[in-house]
Order: C-alpha cells, then sequence, then structure tokens
C-alpha cells in the first residue's frame, strides 16, 4: 500500500474536502489501485523527453520567438462593462447586498 | 413529424418554406420530453421562455420571406456545463443544484446568432467526471436503445436526447472521450474538435489543457453545420486557435478517393468485443470500396493513455475545482460555524463520490514528493503519445478505429469499480491528450441490438478531411 491513511488525511486537507471515517478507508484503497495501475508509466525511460503541458503553442506562428509566438492570445487593454455587481452576487448564499458575507475569519 | 430522424438542414427548410413554424417545432419537441424523458432522464432544466422568444423572432423573419440563418429554428440542448444566461446552471452537480448562470457560453451565443433555440440543460456526469452518466448529482440518464443500459458519459444526456428524438442536435464537451463515447453508445454522431478550435469560454472547467466543447448530431453533415458556426478564435479564451474556419459543410459528399486511412492494432486488441471488430472492419472495406487507400500505422503507446490521462486530468480538475468553496455562488453548508469548516462541509456536501476521488488524486499527484514521480512523468509520456501520433500522420491522412471497446453496458455494472470505468476511454483519451479531433459514427448494431461506433482521428485542424470520410462511413452503411 503506497498511501497510508496518513496521507489520505493530509491530501483531503491540502484539498478542502472533509471525509468521513468510511469515505477515508475507501479512498484509500481506490487511491492504491489507480496508482498501482498508474505505475505502469515507469515502464518507460522518459530522462530525455521533455514533458507536454498543453498543445495550443503547438499552433502558434513558427516564425515568432518567446512570449510573441502567443501574440494571438492578446488583445487591446480597453476599458469595457464587466459583469455588474448585481450579477456578480446573485448566486451568493449569503451576502448583505454589496459583499459576500462568510462565518467569521479571526477568533477573538 | 418523426423528431427522432429530423435533421437540422430539414428543420431549417421545413421553416424557411413555411411547412411549419418555429414555435411548433419547439412545442412538438417539448411535448416529446413530456412524455419520453421522464424514463431516460436526459435534462435537467427546460429554458421554454428563451426558447419560445427565439422561435418568435424566427416566425417573424420567417413571415417577412427573409432569407433564415443556418440554423433558423433548430431546437439544441446543452450540456449542463456550459453557461446559459440566466439559465440554471450545474454541472450536474449538487454543489452548484441553484446556480444561475450570469453569462453565455460563447459556442451557445454563437448557436443562438445563427437562429437555433436553447430547449434546456442536458444531464451529465458531475462535473464531466465519468463514463456512464451514474454519476450525475440528480439522477442517471438511461439509454433510449436499451433502458437497463447507460448512455455513456460524460455527455449522456446530450447523447440520448438526440437518440430519441428530444433535440435535434446538442452540445457536449469531451475532456477523455466523453462526447464520442456516449454518442457510439447511443447511435448517434459524435464530434470533438481540435484542441482550440472552438471557444471554451463559459464551459466550466475540468481540465483545462483537455477540454473541448463539440457537437451530437442525427448526421455528419449536421455536425459539420454545427461545427462550423461554434469554431473560430474568440477573443473571450486566450487558447482558442486564431486559424481560419473553412466550410466545413462542403466537405459533405466530396470525394474519399486517394485519401489514406491509418489502422493501429493497438486498437484491435485484446477486450475488443467481436461485433464491433466485425462492424468497423466492414466500414474500412466500405472506404477501400470508396477509393480509400489502408496505411498499417503503429501508435505504441496507447497503453499508456489511460494512466497519464488520470494523473493529468485529475490535477488540472484538482485546481479548477478548488474554486468551488461555498463562497460565492455555490451551495454553502449549514452546519459550518468557521470559515474552514465552512469550506470544508461545503464541499463535503456538495461533491459526489467520483469527483472527490479525483479531486484527491489530483492533489496528491501535485504534492510535495510526488510531483515528479507523478505529474511529470505523466506530461513526458504525454510528449511521446505525442510523437506517436506526428509519426503515423507522416503515413496516412487519417486513422480508423472502434469508438468504445464494448456497447453500453448495463447500469451499476461499473459503477463500484472505478478502474473498470475508467478503460472505456481506452481508445478515445489519446486524442484529448494530444489535441487533435475525433468523431465517432454510427456504423451498424452488435447482436444485441446495441449501437457501435467508428471514431476517425483527424490531424490537428484535419476536421475536414475527418468529416469527408465520415460521411462516406455514414452513407455507405446505410445501404
Amino acid at each position: 500500500m503506497k498511501v497510508t491513511e496518513q496521507d489520505v488525511v493530509y491530501v483531503a486537507d491540502l484539498a478542502n474536502l472533509e471525509l468521513t471515517a468510511a469515505e477515508k478507508t475507501r479512498m484509500q484503497k481506490d487511491l492504491n489501485n489507480i496508482l498501482e495501475y498508474i505505475d505502469a508509466l515507469n515502464e518507460l525511460d522518459t530522462t530525455a523527453v521533455e514533458p507536454l503541458a498543453e498543445v495550443a503553442s503547438k499552433f502558434a506562428p513558427e516564425q515568432k520567438q518567446g512570449a510573441q509566438r502567443f501574440s494571438y492570445a492578446m488583445r487591446a487593454d480597453t476599458v469595457k462593462p464587466g459583469l455588474s455587481h448585481e450579477a456578480a452576487i446573485q448566486n451568493a448564499p449569503d451576502s448583505d447586498g454589496k459583499f459576500f458575507k462568510v462565518p467569521k475569519v479571526i477568533e477573538k | 413529424m418523426e423528431l427522432d430522424i429530423l435533421t437540422i438542414a430539414a428543420s431549417r427548410q421545413a421553416i424557411q418554406q413555411k411547412q411549419m413554424t418555429a414555435k411548433a417545432l419547439a412545442e412538438a419537441h417539448y411535448a416529446k420530453i413530456a412524455s419520453d424523458d421522464p424514463k431516460i432522464g436526459a435534462y435537467l432544466t427546460l429554458s421554454k421562455e428563451r426558447a419560445f422568444a427565439q422561435a418568435d423572432k424566427i416566425d417573424r423573419l420567417a413571415d417577412k420571406g427573409d432569407e433564415l440563418p443556418p440554423l433558423a429554428g433548430v431546437p439544441l440542448g446543452i450540456k449542463d456545463v456550459m453557461m446559459t444566461r440566466g439559465i440554471r446552471t450545474t454541472a450536474g452537480s449538487k454543489i452548484l443544484k441553484d446556480f444561475i448562470a450570469p453569462y453565455d457560453c460563447t459556442a451557445v451565443e454563437r448557436l443562438e446568432a445563427a437562429g437555433a433555440l436553447v430547449l434546456g440543460k442536458l444531464n451529465c456526469d458531475e462535473f464531466a467526471m465519468g463514463s456512464s452518466n451514474e454519476n450525475s448529482g440528480f439522477h442517471p440518464v438511461h439509454n433510449p436503445h436499451d433502458l437497463t443500459r447507460v448512455p455513456g458519459g460524460s455527455s449522456g444526456g446530450s447523447a440520448a436526447a438526440v437518440a430519441a428524438g428530444m433535440a435535434v442536435a446538442t452540445l457536449g464537451s469531451d475532456t477523455g472521450g466523453s462526447i464520442r463515447q456516449p454518442a457510439a453508445f447511443c447511435g448517434v454522431v459524435g464530434l470533438m474538435p481540435t484542441y482550440g478550435r472552438v471557444s471554451r469560454y463559459g464551459l466550466i472547467a475540468f481540465a483545462s489543457s483537455l477540454d473541448h466543447i463539440g457537437p451530437l448530431t442525427k448526421s455528419v453533415k449536421d455536425a459539420a453545420i454545427m461545427l462550423h458556426t461554434i469554431a473560430g478564435r474568440d477573443p473571450m479564451d486566450s487558447t482558442s486557435a486564431d486559424i481560419a474556419v473553412p466550410n466545413y459543410v462542403e466537405e459533405i459528399g466530396r470525394e474519399v478517393k486517394g485519401m489514406k486511412i491509418g489502422i493501429a492494432e493497438e486498437y484491435f486488441g485484446e477486450g475488443l468485443d467481436p461485433d464491433i471488430r466485425a462492424a468497423v472492419e466492414k466500414s474500412i472495406e466500405n472506404l477501400k470500396t470508396a477509393g480509400c487507400e489502408v496505411v498499417r500505422i503503429s501508435l505504441p503507446h496507447t497503453k499508456y493513455a489511460i494512466p497519464t490521462y488520470y494523473i493529468v486530468a485529475t490535477a488540472e480538475a484538482s485546481s479548477n475545482l478548488a474554486r468551488f468553496d461555498g463562497v460565492r455562488y455555490t451551495h454553502r453548508s449549514a452546519e459550518a460555524k468557521t470559515l474552514s469548516e465552512m469550506y470544508r462541509r461545503s464541499r463535503d456536501e456538495g461533491f459526489g463520490t467520483e469527483v472527490k476521488r479525483r479531486i484527491m488524486l489530483g492533489t496528491y499527484a501535485l504534492s510535495a514528493g510526488y510531483y515528479d514521480a507523478y505529474y511529470l512523468k505523466a506530461q513526458r509520456v504525454r510528449t511521446l503519445l505525442a510523437r506517436d501520433f506526428e509519426q503515423a500522420f507522416q503515413k496516412c491522412d487519417a486513422i480508423i478505429t472502434p469508438t468504445t471497446p464494448t456497447p453500453a453496458f448495463k447500469l451499476g455494472d461499473k459503477s463500484e469499480d472505478p478502474l473498470a470505468m475508467y478503460l472505456n476511454d481506452i481508445y478515445t483519451v489519446t486524442a484529448d491528450l494530444v489535441g487533435i479531433p475525433g468523431i465517432s459514427v454510427p456504423c451498424g448494431l452488435t447482436r444485441e441490438k446495441l449501437p457501435i461506433g467508428l471514431q476517425i482521428l483527424g490531424q490537428h485542424f484535419g476536421e475536414g478531411k475527418m468529416l469527408r470520410l465520415a460521411h462516406v462511413v455514414e452513407h455507405m452503411q446505410a445501404r
């Protein structure tokens, strides 16, 4: 077992998830099964292979260098109407009409 | 009116020639939804007000005798991962069960600008994570061909609605096969465009380097019409490519003589249903008859695609789904006393098991000490997968494979085993990782009368040739 119960607790904490005891047990089992399968990647020697994080840059014009390759993604910095204040808070679970309200962050 | 075979072109023509009104067509679809959807479960929300307002607009244009736009009056359904202003948009998740979208997804906006009307929002696996639609936070979708079977996923509602005649066409999204696999299971056409071909503005993000929007339709020609409408640069999505959009519709009916189609043995190996193999091989023979040349190719890293995908996709998802925290627009737990309790409890109550599992896996793969071993490793293998295709496409114009190893399976069959579920995407997932387009076309039925999908993978921005071949497969199959 690669993933221990402590790992599950630690990762759930990083991910802001609260898991019940039963969920923790199930999660540990599932993660170990999936990671065991993923370990197949170690059959491949990739020391000389560059990582590929995204494929969009493949289509940027070749003749441009550096950040210029992505110049197609730039637009003029002009002021345009954005989402209105009202629209932005219309889905808020709690608000005072101006701001989102949340439980107290700092205890006295 | 036989709604289950009504195409885009036929709908528009009937409205243009005043054989029916857009309003009547919308009403007929809503009647069909009212009678059939209770047993299928494709729709989560109906948007009648918006649909009828658009129908009125189209009918006024038709009354004036004006030339109607290309999708005039065509009733569409939209997968519920795409924002629709003023309409509930849930991503199939309880955490967004009351969320009203404040703006429109670009793809939806473009379809409406072309005259289409939005009937409603379609069920899907929660945050598009799943291959059976059983991960919907609301209710599963049933396959119209056999109600005991899944429609596939994650765009299960999008595929089922088209198959059952509850929409002329729909939009879905594809991150690992989520358009093509349900299209295959439900016997409809499903197209995933090249990465960057269609703007994702307004798509609720799952894995940003893999997410695509594309159409599910009753014919290859309809897929071309839909793609042509939604494709092209969008200033609101910096990943949308600034590459001219060719007229995809003109590709339909063009000759395929002399085109080279690649066949990779890695896609015909162990686990492939014999009926699916036979149907795909029959279609390949048909393409030969039409003048295509078959070329043997190899995609040697195919078996590493699923493990690569489940690192890359979950890592990106763990980051994208951090925004659903109970503060601004999601469900908020009533239990929480402190801010951090509120985050955790809201997410715990709002997310389903599969979503939590993927967030956990992705967070683990990105966490200190594991980043190199998992995330970086997967990215390097992604390069190897891309090279496989670069080399293959030096020898052929397009690649033909089955879309899925099996036909639609029974509800409940795989829902307890995440790995078995993941393996469903074995033939579709690589295209997402390398950014090439793919289309699933119906190519026959199994002995149990379940639909079979044939997949055509095209070169980057090679949708034209892909559609041309797909039309021949569809046409020769029909004879």
